[in-house]
């Protein structure tokens, strides 16, 4: 079996070839290939962009999802201070599956983050490149015919060749990662909305969420009356005279 | 000198008396391809990447030559390789 590279360098060779299309006349083809060179720095620079773009939306929904974290502890501690242990142990599991997503993002992120700074280093190396090769096209435009100008840049034309096709397939690969990541990150929110996993920031609509406003309702209800009882205990509050002196001849009748 | 281009990382010189070594690597590469086994690629792979780039000297981001060798990306994985063995589908577009 013949080894990796030698497969792999004579299939990108052939890429690489076809990667600067000769124009008609050979003597347009140097600034044709120049031409391309532009537009392929032009995509890099949309590549990066893009990347950028992908890593803000996977940071967004780990903003939102280390927000549902916060609650749900909340939550938890809410429903044990209430004695709902059960309430608690749901809002704890729920926080433990939300963990584990954030995980999974914090993974991509990095991974784009990577992809991000691979793409801005090719773009440094495409335009270093690029503009060598401007340098030698207007040196031999200069000093010899189109035909044997051609010839002469021979060496850059296909070393340049080469880091465009690089380029374009990191591109595509970028771009098939991106594609995945926010496959993924839609299949997350398709399983928050189908209910699977609930979401727990849409906050008046989750059973856990009503039940917890449920509980907390109830022991500020508990709270206030205990505050009553020890007022009425007390008889702070002075009854308004009129009112309290019948409601105490009443009293006296109903003996 | 050979130059070896990494796709997406570049291009490295290396001294010619390195490429014996380096198709040793590349033939651990292709046996790990050939057996389907993704730990041995992994491990293969990563030696022999981080081999040209360790034993070699980038070559300058304003220079044009043309490669002796190429390598797939640094990250990728046992089925892209596979697909650089059975036809074109590692290098897309």
């Amino acid at each position: 079996m013949a080894g990796l590279m030698s497969r792999f360098t004579t299939l990108f060779k052939v890429k690489a070839n076809t990667m600067l299309d000769k124009a008609e006349d050979p003597g347009q083809t140097l600034d044709y290939s120049y031409q391309q060179q532009l537009e392929m720095l032009q995509k890099v620079k949309r590549g990066v962009a893009d990347v950028v773009t992908a890593k803000k939306r996977l940071q967004l929904q780990t903003a939102k999802l280390e927000e549902s974290i916060v609650k749900l502890d909340g939550q938890a501690r809410q429903a044990l201070a209430g004695n709902r242990e059960d309430l608690a142990r749901t809002a704890l599991e729920r926080k433990a599956l939300i963990q584990g997503q954030l995980q999974g993002l914090d993974t991509q992120i990095t991974a784009l983050e990577q992809q991000q700074q691979n793409l801005i280093d090719q773009e440094r190396r495409l335009s270093a490149k690029v503009e060598s090769f401007r340098t030698q096209k207007e040196v031999v435009k200069a000093q010899y015919s189109a035909a044997e100008a051609q010839v002469r840049i021979g060496e850059a034309t296909t070393g340049l060749g080469e880091e465009m096709s690089d380029v374009g397939i990191a591109l595509q690969r970028a771009q098939d990662k991106t594609e995945q990541m926010q496959a993924r990150a839609a299949a997350v929110n398709e399983l928050v909305d189908t209910g699977a996993i609930d979401d727990l920031t849409a906050a008046p609509g989750s059973d856990l969420d009503a039940q917890i406003a449920a509980l907390t309702a109830g022991s500020q209800v508990d709270a206030e009356m205990e505050k009553l009882r020890a007022e009425v205990g007390s008889g702070a509050p002075a009854p308004e005279l009129g009112q309290g002196a019948e409601s105490t001849e009443s009293a006296e009748e109903a003996k | 000198m050979t130059v070896v281009r990494i796709l997406g990382s570049g291009q490295f010189r290396l001294d010619d008396s390195e490429v014996g070594h380096l198709n040793e690597l590349d033939n651990a590469v292709a046996s790990a391809v050939a057996a389907g086994d993704g730990e041995a690629f992994k491990r293969s792979f990563g030696e022999l990447i981080t081999h040209v780039r360790t034993s070699g000297t980038a070559v300058a981001d304003g220079e044009l030559v043309t490669s002796d060798h190429v390598l797939p990306a640094a990250d990728t994985t046992l089925d892209e390789a596979r697909e650089a063995f059975a036809g074109d589908g590692a290098i897309p577009g």
